[in-house]
């Protein structure tokens, strides 16, 4: 297996991919949650499409950090036999789905991420990187095509829904920051034109959630704080109970199969 | 919910389909988001390249009941099927 190890570490290029296949991981499971439960049928299956979409994408990222990694470990094992402590994904993805509201603004703000992000990975330096970027990206743009339009309406609808939209962007801005904190892997990636600085990203993020929150009729919050340490592996405590659902059968029934 | 969201049909052509063809109905709030339920409800098998939606209200059907009087007549016409004629191959599709 060719590995880019001459251009960067096996082991910072593993840490990034964990990261790439997480949040779609743990957010593709938080939308599965909806699955049966949605509040009309259409959305039902919307909502399951994404989930699928998302989860689609986490394999590609976790298939490729096993092979990087060497030991053996492919998707199913990194998606189903780690603790929380070694997930890598973005505290926003963790957090729960609340109403309908909560769990749109939450796909929003990641998807405004996900689309430029994506499309600076196309031309990444790795072959691999760009392809799976390309592949991933053609969902992310209709996902965020979906839930900008659906933060709209919400937002700018009823009394009710409007209220709702801005408690549920009230209660996640605090994770946005996170999404542009960028860390010493970040970097490498950087210097080794394999990926963008995350740091970077944020103005074409910015624009786009101006631009659809104004039309909601939301306010931005003012504050800055950012909740830190998904990256890390210091997660909230939605995670614990996430992977406990998610992981159930893989814990005890190590090595089930269809 | 008090108010449902309106009816719309929906015509899906297919990967090497010449026509948009009925494939169903959905409720939505308006087009643009029929499009896009359509989208997710239709089409996830990649059963198509293009979609179209109409409100279920503007389709006038023929009555049912009516059926005998409309359709019949024609049976005993074979004449008017064009089943007497050779038609070139290069004419393709009709």
């Amino acid at each position: 297996m060719a590995m880019s190890g001459d251009i960067i570490a096996n082991d910072i290029l593993f840490e990034w991919l964990l990261r790439r296949g997480d949040t779609p991981l743990i957010l593709g499971h938080r939308v599965s949650e909806w699955c049966g439960h949605s509040p009309v049928l259409e959305e039902d299956i919307a909502l399951a499409n994404v989930a699928l979409d998302l989860i689609g994408q986490s394999r590609l990222w976790l298939t490729y950090a096993g092979e990087v990694e060497g030991k053996g470990r492919g998707e199913n094992e990194l998606a189903f036999l780690r603790d929380a402590w070694d997930f890598r994904n973005f505290l926003l993805a963790e957090q729960t789905n609340g109403d309908f509201g909560k769990t749109l603004m939450r796909q929003f703000l990641i998807d405004a991420y996900q689309v430029p992000f994506l499309a600076a990975l196309e031309s990444s330096g790795n072959e691999r990187i760009s392809e799976i970027a390309a592949k991933a990206g053609k969902e992310a743009v209709y996902h965020l095509d979906r839930s900008a339009d659906l933060v709209i309406r919400l937002g700018d609808g009823t009394p009710e829904s409007h209220k709702r939209m801005q408690t549920a962007l009230d209660m996640l801005w605090a994770y946005t920051g996170e999404m542009f904190a960028g860390d010493a892997v970040d970097e490498a990636m950087f210097d080794a034109s394999l990926a963008p600085k995350p740091e970077n990203l944020r103005p074409q993020w910015q624009k786009t959630v101006d631009m659809v929150l104004d039309q909601a009729t939301l306010k931005i919050p003012q504050s800055d704080f950012a909740h830190q340490g998904g990256l890390s592996g210091r997660h909230s405590e939605h995670l614990g109970h996430l992977l406990a659902d998610m992981q159930f059968l893989q814990r005890a029934y190590p090595g089930a199969t269809w | 919910m008090k108010k449902e969201w309106p009816l719309w049909e929906v015509f899906i052509r297919g990967q090497h389909g010449l026509n948009h063809r009925h494939v169903g109905s959905l409720h939505a709030p308006d087009a643009e988001l029929a499009l896009k339920n359509a989208r997710d409800v239709y089409t996830r098998r990649r059963e198509g390249v293009s979609i179209w939606v109409v409100p279920s209200t503007q389709i006038t059907a023929s009555d049912p009941g009516s059926k005998d009087s409309l359709f019949e007549p024609s049976k005993d016409k074979i004449y008017r099927h064009p089943s007497f004629y050779d038609i070139p191959e290069d004419v393709g599709k009709m």
